[in-house]
Parts: structure tokens; C-alpha cells; sequence
């Protein structure tokens, strides 16, 4: 149990940290000043969100490490596990992160509809968690659904104003739908501790489902039907993308191990 | 030992001396972070919750608090951060609201969450407003410009 609890909370904070990542990419970059800020404060509250789940993870780790009499950590050669090291120094396989929110950013459409792929499977997802029985994951959930309630607002309404645009924004989004569909399975393939911890994905699809359905007939846009679903972010099984970004996020602390500011 | 006269309601009152700083004119109790204070001879819990998950003012902040009580002679501080009750908007004092206005942010509105336009405008109290994006310069507001006195302005999102 206490395995299936720590690696849940380890795929929802790897997920969050990886996002956060991602969309910070832009910082600079975006289309417009307004929007440049919009995915980087997205960007911020994931990164909150990911450091209470792995706060809560490192907590449990270092509890049960104190009841084993050390013998067997759950994560060997860490040393002192904290939200730091359990970011900082797991490896590619190791991460739990989805799929999809590893994936390159693509133009502004591919980052939107990512994020909007991402935020309305979050908030239903939320929703659930803020019921658990486990009172700490209860929060969480319950502090991070004000956010992503913002971001899922914030995304919906740019996949209907792009997909609803002109020729050319359609174009665009026609090409991310290609380029991300296919890894949207994965949110609702149960891992083994999601199934241990009693996460009812099936509810959380079919939901999905419909909002995603009435928010693409809105903005135009055909919803694709059995097509191949890629998983493994689950289970550690990555793509190419997810050691790249560990690389640049990890760089300072595997340079200069212990470094601190 | 200053402390030994010091009760629970001084200690909050002390606080007040606390600003947030990202917006320095509101202090940590108007926004409603110093959540209780729990007393023991010379030690002290303070518990603190953070705006939104990812507030990046957090530690300044528990930083300034542990200042503020060591100068007062406590010789152990601790800070204890919650997260549950979930923040709300519905925490910020009225006075914070008027210092928030004042300070030229539209103060939260509980009839809604981000509207469209109808937000009064903090420097001319215009409603001929509108939103011009839902993310503004710190996560916690909105960008809106007045249609009246052209200006653009920041409200503070219900949360």
C-alpha cells in the first residue's frame, strides 16, 4: 500500500513537474505579451502543485525508511530524500510522468491543446481526489482545482478561438490533434497503483470525452476515432523528449551535486 | 523578556507589520496567510497558507515572520505551512479590500469569478470595463483595461 500510494504521488508530481517545465519554454517566447504570462503563471501553479505532491511523497519515503530500520529504501542511493532529491536526482526510467505533457512544444496550437488536453483530464481527475480518503492528498487536490479550474477556462477557450479561426489557425490545429492525440489514452489506462489507490479513471474518460467533444464542436473541429494510443509514461516507458529535459533540469545538482541557494 | 506580556491578539497585530511582496500594501493578515498562532512559553507556532500552490513569496514571507518574533524574544519560531482550508479571496479583511483599491487593483468580487467586462475600475470607478487577459503580472490577477479613463489595471481573482 505504502509503494502504491508513493508512486502515485510520484506519477502526479512527475506529471506536474514535467508540464511546468515545458510550458516555461516559453517564457520569452510567447505570441503576445499577455499570453507569454498566461502559460508561464500556468506554468508557476503547476510547478506548486508538484512540489506539494513531491513534499508529501518524500515525507512518506523518509517515514517508512524510519520504520524498515533503513535496511530497504524504497529509493536506494538518494541519501535524504526530499521534494529536491526526488526531482533532481531520479532517472528517466524512474519518472512517471504521462506522455503527453514530455512531448515537444510544438507551435502555440500544439502547447494550447496539450494544456488543454491536460487541464480538463486534471480537473476531473481532482475532483475525485479531493473525496479520497487520504486526507493530505485531499488537499492538495482540493487547493490545486481553484488553478486548474483557470488554466482549463483559459485553454478551452483558445482551442475554440484557433480552431475557429482562420484557414490557417484551423491548419494548425488540425496538425496538433495528428501530433497528440494519440497519447491521450494513456490518462485513462490504469497503472497498478492508480487501481490500488481506487482511482475511477473509466468516470474521468467519459467525461473527458464529452467536454472535449462539445469544446471541439464548438471550435470546429473533427474528433478522431480509433486511433492508435500510445502508453509507458505510466510505468517509466518514455519517449525520446524525457531526457533532454532532465538534462536541463537536472544539470546544476548533477554538476555540482548538493549545491545549494 | 518582552514575550511574557505578549498574548495571541498582540501577536497578530504584530504581523500586520508583515507585507506581502508582491503586493506591499496588503500585510499577511489582511490577506487571511496567518491561518492561528499557538503559544508556549517561549516558542511559538505560526501557521501559514499559501495563496495559490505555486506562491512564490512563501518563504520571504515565513522568513519576515521568523524576524519579527525574534526580535520580539522568542527563541524558537515555528512555521507550519497547511495547505487545507484551501485559501479563498473570502479570507482578505475589508480593509485589505480598500487598501487593495487604493493601491489601484480592483478588489475580488465574489458575484464572479473573471467577467468579462463590469469590473469597477480602481481610478475612476468606471464599470465600462473589460478583460483583456485572464493572467496578469502574478498569478493571483487579472488584467483589465477601463474604456472610460483608457487605463489598464489588475483585478485580484476570486479564488
Amino acid at each position: 500500500m505504502q509503494n502504491n500510494q508513493t508512486d502515485y504521488l510520484l506519477h502526479l508530481a512527475d506529471t506536474t513537474l514535467i508540464l511546468s517545465q515545458r510550458n516555461s519554454e516559453w517564457c520569452g517566447h510567447g505570441p503576445i505579451l499577455e499570453q507569454d504570462i498566461a502559460i508561464t503563471n500556468i506554468s508557476l501553479d503547476l510547478l506548486g502543485q508538484s512540489r506539494n505532491f513531491y513534499q508529501y511523497a518524500a515525507q512518506l519515503i523518509t517515514d517508512s525508511k524510519k520504520e524498515s530500520g533503513a535496511k530497504t529504501p524504497p529509493l536506494e542511493g538518494l541519501g535524504e530524500v526530499t521534494e529536491d532529491s526526488l526531482a533532481y536526482l531520479r532517472t528517466e526510467r524512474e519518472f512517471k510522468n504521462l506522455l503527453l505533457v514530455e512531448l515537444q512544444n510544438g507551435d502555440w496550437g500544439q502547447t494550447i491543446l496539450r494544456q488543454f488536453f491536460f487541464s480538463q483530464f486534471q480537473y476531473l481527475l481532482f475532483q475525485q481526489l479531493q473525496q479520497s480518503n487520504d486526507a493530505q492528498l485531499a488537499a492538495i487536490a482540493a487547493k490545486a482545482i481553484k488553478e486548474t479550474t483557470y488554466h482549463l477556462r483559459w485553454s478551452s477557450e483558445w482551442v475554440v478561438r484557433l480552431g475557429d479561426g482562420t484557414d490557417e489557425s484551423h491548419q494548425h490545429m488540425l496538425h496538433a490533434i495528428d501530433e497528440l492525440w494519440r497519447y491521450t489514452g494513456e490518462l485513462f489506462e490504469a497503472a497498478e497503483y492508480e487501481t490500488a489507490m481506487g482511482i475511477d479513471l473509466a468516470a474521468v474518460k467519459q467525461i473527458w470525452t464529452e467536454k472535449v467533444t462539445a469544446v471541439f464542436d464548438e471550435a470546429t473541429l473533427p474528433v478522431p476515432e480509433n486511433s492508435f494510443m500510445q502508453p509507458g509514461g505510466k510505468k517509466g516507458v518514455h519517449t525520446e523528449q524525457l531526457g533532454y529535459i532532465l538534462t536541463e533540469l537536472q544539470y546544476m545538482q548533477r554538476t555540482y551535486p548538493n549545491s545549494n541557494w | 523578556m518582552m514575550h511574557k506580556t505578549i498574548d495571541k491578539k498582540m501577536l497578530f497585530s504584530y504581523l500586520e507589520e508583515i507585507k506581502d511582496p508582491e503586493v506591499p500594501v496588503l500585510s499577511i493578515i489582511d490577506l487571511g496567510i496567518v491561518r492561528d498562532i499557538v503559544l508556549h512559553d517561549d516558542e511559538v507556532e505560526v501557521f501559514i497558507t499559501p495563496t495559490y500552490s505555486g506562491c512564490p513569496a512563501m518563504d520571504m514571507i515565513a522568513t519576515e515572520i521568523r524576524i519579527e518574533l525574534a526580535t520580539l524574544g522568542f527563541k524558537k519560531v515555528n512555521i507550519t505551512q497547511t495547505i487545507s482550508p484551501a485559501w479563498t479571496t473570502d479570507w482578505m479583511s475589508e480593509e485589505g479590500k480598500r487598501k487593495l483599491k487604493a493601491y489601484g487593483i480592483a478588489a475580488p468580487d465574489k458575484r464572479f469569478v473573471i467577467p468579462a467586462d463590469g469590473v469597477e475600475c480602481p481610478l475612476c470607478n468606471s464599470t465600462d470595463t473589460k478583460l483583456m487577459s485572464a493572467f496578469s503580472s502574478t498569478a493571483c490577477k487579472s488584467l483589465y483595461v477601463c474604456n472610460d479613463c483608457k487605463e489598464p489595471f489588475d483585478y485580484f481573482k476570486c479564488h
